[in-house]
């Protein structure tokens, strides 16, 4: 299975999307009281895989990329991840959270905590690793998102532009080979948020399987292998960047684009 | 040209309304009016005073502390005997209060932290049992709850000869709570040290577990080793030296208990209704300050496979003391202070026995108040300052 996309600008990066299976919901089905967030979803994500998925709010992007990591319980339909099937066992949603990392829109950095202690704590209280292990592991890290000159600081001193960089340092720390991104850059002053955007680039061009929820299309033009569109709960067309905004099926897509490439 | 402008000629021609008005003349005019009252209302009370006293043939100062007070107080903590001095009386009122109020402090704190997690708990019914206990015990007077636990539970217990008794050693009857006291032989000390050896040697396990845990990634079971050394030592020795303890058993002789250690039912009365009342509000304050922690770090923490209990420990309890600990300061604080109602059900503390009996019957008001006043201000001051170093340390940095 391979997912080519070609990008008019030549400027796409390679994709090296492999056919292994790394996350698979079928017929996922979610509810908050009465109103129905997730309606029947079907996704397959192969390793390697960088999938944008946008949507109106309300639509429940969110809302599924957080039951991948159970921070949403779904209530029908089946979800696996890396083969380990999502359900009430601590021990497989243990192993679940272990594979998978999370960037969030409110970088949710830990404050009682140095930089370098928010890339160490995980590692060493879950992974048991040594802590000069562990520091050595992070400062690296800090290295590839270029801030281990703050590594001592608290989260607190840092701009929002820092703040999502050591978010996203801290949750490679744990080596994961799937990540999430929770609207990594809604919450950054635009200035901030091409640094971001740029270590989320140099992520993709390291074959990390991403999902990210987000509205910035540059990014889902050059990076994404495939971009998803959800309205109301349901996953209404998924294609290639070039397909899906040169040739959008869907009304609703249409206007969607239309409403946000309006500017 | 600014200088000139600004220069003495203009200063020279402002008007006594413009001087009036100046910011400057305003706040050194405020202080020295304050400060005027102030001496003139202290003069007049200290003349007032003096004057009165004198009219009375009434000598002040700390002379009478070291007469016999020769009254009998009905239990105490430090020993006392009738024709002990007013300054042993003082002394021993504050060790009375002191009892009482240092393990109601304790007790509070660790029923405060428990109901307010549970206050937070997701099981409906623990969530709803916690938040009916707070809300009836916040918001009745604790003069009353003293009462209630005073009047309806501690006075209404069986007599003596029908005590309520646990295996024969604990008794409960309407004279109080009974318990075997230690009588301690030979060489129990050896046993006394091995505790403090015990002690220490728990601690130092536990910065080696925590120092390996670091250096090696390595998890020893610090917890369970430690409670190990903590009993395992001291039984050890105490069974070796020969178990030089015995009790002496509380036994009941004609109409009431002999030996044993006892406490009255005022005590049990007053420690109960302390206890319960400041737990409601310490719980509130555990639950604010969990709550103050936003989900967002739970969320975080799962998310890099933090287990719930670790969560809790690493990333929310840390946060969550900072809003925590100033609330549980005044708590603290109101639990000494309050335990001061003691003198409503006859417990002997340092109220009712130095500010009550000692006053009137030696009638030196302002010196006895002025000591009462002394220890409460030292003690919630203590307490003030302990918490807010603590507090110090676990604040947060910014920028």
């Amino acid at each position: 299975m391979s997912l080519e996309t070609v990008d008019s600008e030549g400027q796409h990066i390679a994709s090296a999307v492999s056919d292994e299976v790394v996350i698979n919901l079928s017929q996922v089905n979610k509810w908050y009281g009465d109103f129905h967030v997730l309606k029947d979803i079907d996704l397959t994500v192969y390793k390697g895989e960088r999938i944008v998925i946008c949507g109106p709010s309300g639509s429940g992007k969110s809302t599924l990329i957080r039951c991948i990591n159970r921070l949403e319980e779904h209530q029908r339909g089946d979800i696996q991840v890396n083969g380990v099937t999502m359900d009430t066992n601590l021990k497989n949603i243990d192993a679940i959270r272990r594979d998978v990392g999370m960037v969030f829109q409110q970088f949710n950095l830990f404050p009682h905590l140095t930089v370098l202690e928010n890339c160490t704590l995980a590692p060493i209280w879950v992974k048991n690793m040594a802590k000069s292990e562990a520091e050595s592991v992070a400062m690296t890290l800090l290295e590839r998102v270029q801030i281990p000159e703050q590594a001592a600081k608290y989260p607190g001193q840092l701009s929002g532009g820092q703040q999502q960089r050591v978010a996203i340092a801290r949750s490679l720390a744990m080596n994961p080979n799937i990540m999430l991104f929770d609207e990594p850059t809604s919450a950054l002053d635009p200035e901030m948020i091409s640094e971001v955007l740029d270590v989320m680039v140099g992520l993709a061009e390291s074959g990390m399987t991403m999902l990210v929820v987000t509205h910035e299309m540059g990014f889902a033009k050059r990076v994404a292998d495939r971009v998803i569109f959800m309205d109301q709960g349901e996953i209404v067309e998924q294609n290639t960047p070039d397909e899906f905004f040169n040739n959008p099926k869907s009304d609703r897509t249409k206007l969607f684009l239309s409403q946000i490439l309006a500017h | 040209m600014a200088v000139l402008e600004k220069g003495s000629p203009h200063r020279a021609s402002r008007s006594l309304s413009e001087w009036l008005h100046d910011e400057r003349v305003r706040s050194v005019l405020y202080q020295a009016i304050v400060a005027i009252v102030v001496i003139a209302v202290a003069r007049y009370l200290f003349i007032n005073t003096s004057e009165n006293l004198q009219a009375r043939g009434m000598s002040a100062g700390f002379d009478f502390l070291s007469t016999g007070a020769g009254f009998s107080i009905a239990w105490s903590v430090l020993p006392y005997t009738a024709g002990d001095s007013y300054f042993h009386v003082y002394l021993v009122g504050i060790g009375n209060t002191l009892m009482v109020a240092f393990v109601a402090i304790i007790c509070t704190t660790l029923l405060g932290f428990l109901v307010g997690i549970m206050r937070l708990s997701k099981n409906w019914l623990i969530a709803q049992v916690a938040s009916w206990y707070v809300e009836i015990l916040r918001n009745t007077p604790l003069l009353l709850q003293i009462l209630f636990w005073f009047l309806a539970v501690f006075s209404l217990l069986p007599r003596p000869n029908k005590s309520l008794s646990l295996l024969d050693l604990f008794y409960l009857n309407n004279r109080g709570l009974y318990i075997p006291a230690p009588v301690p032989g030979d060489g129990f000390n050896i046993t006394l040290i091995a505790v403090l050896v015990a002690v220490g040697a728990t601690y130092a396990q536990a910065v080696w577990a925590r120092k390996r845990h670091f250096d090696t990634g390595q998890r020893f079971p610090a917890f369970w080793t430690g409670l190990g050394i903590l009993f395992g030592l001291p039984l050890l020795v105490f069974l070796v030296t020969g178990a030089p303890l015995t009790f002496d058993y509380p036994a009941l002789k004609g109409f009431n208990f002999l030996g044993g250690a006892s406490v009255p039912p005022a005590f049990c009365a007053l420690l109960l209704a302390l206890v319960i009342y400041h737990s409601a509000y310490m719980a509130e304050a555990v639950r604010a300050g969990i709550m103050s922690v936003s989900h967002g770090q739970t969320e975080a923490a799962y998310s890099l496979g933090l287990r719930p209990g670790m969560t809790l420990r690493l990333v929310i309890i840390p946060q969550a003391m900072r809003a925590v600990v100033p609330p549980m300061i005044s708590n603290w604080m109101n639990v000494v202070k309050n335990s001061s109602l003691a003198i409503a059900i006859g417990y002997p503390d340092l109220v009712a026995v130095y500010m009550q009996t000692s006053l009137n019957q030696s009638g030196h008001a302002i010196e006895i108040v002025a000591m009462v006043m002394l220890f409460y201000m030292s003690v919630s001051l203590s307490i003030s300052m302990a918490l807010n170093y603590y507090n110090k340390i676990v604040q947060l940095k910014e920028r």
